[in-house]
């Protein structure tokens, strides 16, 4: 294919080169497939399952949607970047362990990503905010009920 | 804020964690979409646009002339057997001369890169002659044969007693079902390895490795032990992955290129790329006496199979076996029939046929206690089977069947408090669009019940084989069972801590390679036949041990004892821990295990076709808003027969997410066909139920009566969630609006149009659907 570019992603916390790469390519696809990053998942590539979810300069986005040569220059976390050392879980993380939110585990990583952002900014939220907050990320395995749960057990944990 | 990485170890009963759940909520489990291979070259299939088309040529010459593309692929290149399927080899690996549904693989591509793959196939110019497609389900029987095999795929008939009994009260009706997707969130992927014995390797997602295997390697023209299968994460299946999707077509084009070949479906191309649940028409008739007491059903049920054969014969079976319900009826005639039209094949999804007769029977309960004047609760308790009693089958059931248990305890369930009145903007019907109006939202309740086989039946009598490896205390076990998110691999690891009492249980990967088939992962029965094989292993383990330390210390073997990991003889002067009993030898059995067999069932449909049955009941809460005909699910209330609990956060998580599926086919799931044209094949347009559609789930009772016959005692329990929570939704809405709503899911116009919608034309429950 012509249509090939060099540019440089910063992705939790790291520079990563992508070379000569195609111009049309996703951030998700970037990020699965050169940069070694498989963690966020392709289950829609339309924005709808949220499966993809990571986080641009602090903002939760769908890396499906981000075309990955626009995101030179953004600040990226991707569910690989969540947990403190490599062989540690974040408290989200081990909530969703400890709860049963796990099955197949495909919305598992977007999920985590979601409810870290959501926790970020709404500390203390509402069942029905929860709700509304993962709403943009699809399960097809729990019914959400143990996700529910890992939720409410990390907020209260993070209340202390 | 971090913590250590710690699993929770436990033994059956307990709530062990997964082992695969650390990698998972990290981002580090590998599912047949992350595989990759130094050099690899990525696959795409072009796929019909037509549901009904014949093919005058395949010119690939442009596609070929592409940078990057590497082979092109059609039928001719097949070399062995052109077709496949689990049942009979009907369907083609790429179709030839004739095409019978939308989507179906035409030709396929191997190129450096996905988008010049893409590009590829769009390359690829097919000459189509586009012909009337068949596609409607009740004609296909009398259409033209659209396939050599014809147009009827199976028929299921069923007599039992007085063909001519009459009850007192009768009641009918037809009902219908829509096309549900099992849309598992990881779409179809694999990675196909060319090897140098002229074989190839298939990492791939998979419900049941050796049957793909059998498959492929007469496709392949290749011998078994030259197909060698692994499984690869699975992310998510609910009966979409007992058919293959692109397993032939990548090997083949690794064997072509002499390259790893992946391939991974877009949401679009797995909507098109695998089965679907069989949509189902039902006429139905109840006879009773003034007690309530059935007398008679009558029923026929057409199913729509689509193009090609996949599971409709199971299917169609269990629609008509399971006709009844979980009820005393001394009299039946039915009559289920799959059908072949130009629609999507259609095949097995969770709790499948079950799932569609349940809708029909329970609606019909409701109408009969509705023309009996008594409560719907009370006819269905007046009727429930028990041990001892037949099925419309004539089988005996010898288990436990708790039916009354599970209906008793589910309506006694208290009621959500609250309601329309009370609930948050976002909490009533329509939701975050904040469309309902309070003063014009119902409330309404349902009630259902429901029951399916465990394990596959009808003669077809499978195994599983597990192999117990013990090392230095340490035991590894090696079986073919596929994980699908499920939980086996915990219980795997329960049950060899529960017999050998060690703490460290590796799982070997699964794979054709050196362990033989486990079976499918469905029909509820990994957890009975996997589970009984891997405790079979365990204990044929144990038993070598202790014969060894009898042998060694001179003690009687019946004097020995496997204790908590350590070896202890009666009179305590014997107690070593297990690593030290094995004297550094290893010890490894590998046993198969089987189900007590079953039998066809004759032309009457009468026979012990089934191996054990579950049972549940669901209570749905719903709030409807009648002008809009929004739905929302207030709760689901449920009461189940699950033998034993063997991990109580696995069996809650599979009764709630069971639950969500069936809820799903009640208010939002359904494949749109338009002339057999798919027209909703993404997560925009086919809706599943977010988190904010997922009402909470009640676990009104666990009954916990453990199976003769079954490992641990306990029966498999993914599927009953899903069979009459779909019933009991509808139910509710049906006592909300006072309609009739004979059709899942219940769309907002069949609420809001009700008076303008036109009722579909019946045709009488007698007529016969020929052959």
């Amino acid at each position: 294919m012509s249509e090939l570019i060099d540019y440089q992603l910063q992705v939790n916390g790291l520079g990563h080169d992508v070379v000569e790469a195609w111009l049309g390519e996703s951030l998700l696809y970037v990020l699965r497939e050169r940069l070694g990053l498989p963690g966020s998942k392709n289950a829609c590539e339309q924005g709808e399952c949220g499966s993809c979810s990571v986080l641009m300069d602090g903002k939760l986005v769908c890396s499906c949607m981000v075309l990955a040569a626009g995101a030179v220059g953004a600040d990226i976390v991707t569910v690989e970047g969540l947990a403190a050392g490599e062989h540690e879980l974040s408290d989200i993380q081990a909530a969703f362990l400890a709860e049963g939110a796990v099955q197949c585990g495909f919305c598992t990583p977007g999920l985590v990503v979601s409810v870290h952002d959501l926790l970020e900014h709404n500390p203390d939220p509402t069942e029905l905010e929860v709700r509304e907050a993962i709403s943009g990320n699809l399960c097809r395995c729990t019914g959400y009920g143990r996700i529910l749960a890992a939720v409410r057990a990390a907020q209260e944990a993070r209340q202390g | 804020m971090s913590t250590v990485t710690g699993v929770r170890r436990g033994r059956l009963g307990e709530s062990a964690a997964r082992p695969d759940g650390v990698p998972k909520v990290r981002g580090q489990f590998a599912f047949s979409s992350d595989l990759f291979s130094e050099g690899m070259l990525w696959g795409h299939l072009v796929r019909s646009p037509h549901p009904s088309a014949t093919i005058r040529g395949v010119d690939v010459s442009e596609a070929l002339r592409i940078p990057g593309v590497r082979a092109v692929l059609t039928a001719d290149d097949v070399p062995g057997r052109k077709t496949y399927g689990l049942d009979y080899p009907d369907q083609p690996v790429f179709a030839w001369d004739v095409v019978r549904y939308m989507g179906e693989p035409v030709a396929g591509v191997a190129a450096d890169h996905p988008e010049t793959a893409r590009r590829g196939a769009a390359a690829i110019v097919v000459d189509y002659v586009p012909t009337e497609p068949v596609t409607d389900s009740e004609a296909a029987a009398d259409a033209a044969p659209i396939h050599p095999l014809g147009n009827v795929l199976y028929r299921q008939k069923i007599r039992r007693g007085d063909p001519d009994a009459k009850g007192a009260v009768v009641v009918e009706g037809r009902y219908e079902t829509g096309m549900q997707d099992q849309a598992f969130m990881g779409p179809e992927s694999g990675l196909a390895i060319p090897a140098e014995d002229g074989g190839v390797d298939l990492y791939i997602a998979t419900q049941w490795l050796h049957v793909d295997q059998e498959q492929i390697a007469a496709c392949l023209a290749l011998p078994l032990t030259k197909v060698r299968l692994h499984l690869a994460g699975v992310g998510g299946a609910f009966g979409a992955r007992e058919d293959m999707s692109m397993q032939v077509q990548i090997c083949l084009l690794a064997l072509r290129t002499g390259r790893p070949v992946k391939m991974t479906y877009s949401r679009e191309e797995s909507f098109f790329g695998h089965v679907h649940r069989h949509p189902a028409v039902m006429f139905y008739r109840h006879h009773a006496d003034s007690e309530g007491q059935l007398v008679k059903v009558e029923a026929r049920l057409i199913l729509d199979g689509g193009a090609y054969l996949s599971s409709s014969t199971a299917v169609t079976m269990n629609a008509a076996v399971f006709a009844g319900g979980p009820y005393r009826i001394p009299n039946a005639v039915v009559e289920a029939v799959a059908v072949r039209t130009n629609n999507p094949p259609c095949g097995a999804m969770r709790g499948f046929g079950a799932v569609q007769s349940c809708f029909a029977y329970e609606a019909q309960m409701d109408k009969l206690a509705g023309a009996l004047g008594l409560d719907p609760v009370e006819l269905r308790l007046r009727n429930a089977i028990k041990p001892g009693d037949s099925l419309i089958t004539g089988q005996v059931l010898r288990g436990a069947a708790p039916v009354a248990e599970v209906i008793r305890t589910c309506a006694a369930a208290p009621l959500p408090a609250g309601g329309p009145a009370t609930a948050a903007e976002i909490g009533l019907p329509g939701g975050a669009g904040r469309a309902a109006d309070r003063d014009r939202v119902r409330r309404g309740v349902g009630f259902a019940v429901g029951f399916k086989n465990l394990m596959y039946s009808g003669g077809f009598d499978d195994s599983s084989t597990a192999r117990c490896r013990l090392e230095d205390g340490v035991a590894t076990i090696t079986c073919a069972a596929v994980e699908v998110g499920q939980g086996f691999v915990t219980l795997a690891q329960q049950i060899t801590r529960d017999v050998l009492g060690v703490d460290d249980v590796i799982l070997a990967p699964p794979g054709t390679v050196d362990i033989a088939s486990a079976g499918s992962t469905s029909a509820s029965r990994q957890t009975w036949m996997s589970g009984g094989a891997v405790q079979a292993a365990c204990l044929a383990v144990r038993d070598r041990l202790l014969a060894n330390v009898s042998s060694r210390y001179g003690v009687p073997r019946e004097a020995l004892e496997l204790v908590e990991g350590r070896v202890v003889s009666l009179d305590r002067q014997i107690d070593l821990p297990i690593s030290e009993a094995a004297q550094g030898e290893v010890l490894e059995e590998t046993v198969t295990f089987s189900h007590p067999p079953t039998a066809e069932l004759d032309a009457n449909g009468q026979g012990d076709a089934h191996v054990s049955f579950a049972f549940a009941a669901h209570r749905a809460v719903v709030d409807v808003d009648l002008e809009l005909g929004l739905v929302r699910v207030i709760e689901i209330a449920t009461s189940q027969d699950v033998g034993r609990v063997l991990n109580p956060v696995q069996l809650v998580g599979q009764v709630e997410g069971g639950i969500a599926q069936g809820v799903g086919l009640a208010v939002m799931e359904e494949l749109i066909l338009d002339h057999g044209r798919v027209r909703n094949p993404s997560f925009t347009d086919y809706i599943i139920p977010t988190a904010l559609d997922m009402p909470p789930v009640r676990i009104a009772a666990l009954i916990e009566e453990p199976e003769p016959g079954a490992p641990m005692g306990a029966k498999g329990v993914g599927e009953p969630p899903t069979i009459s929570s779909t019933a009991a939704v509808v139910a509710a809405i049906r006592a909300a609006t006072g309609l009739e709503l004979p059709r899942a899911p219940v769309r907002p116009q069949d609420i809001a149009l009700a008076g303008a919608t036109p009722t579909p034309q019946s045709r009488p429950i007698d007529a016969e659907v020929s052959s």
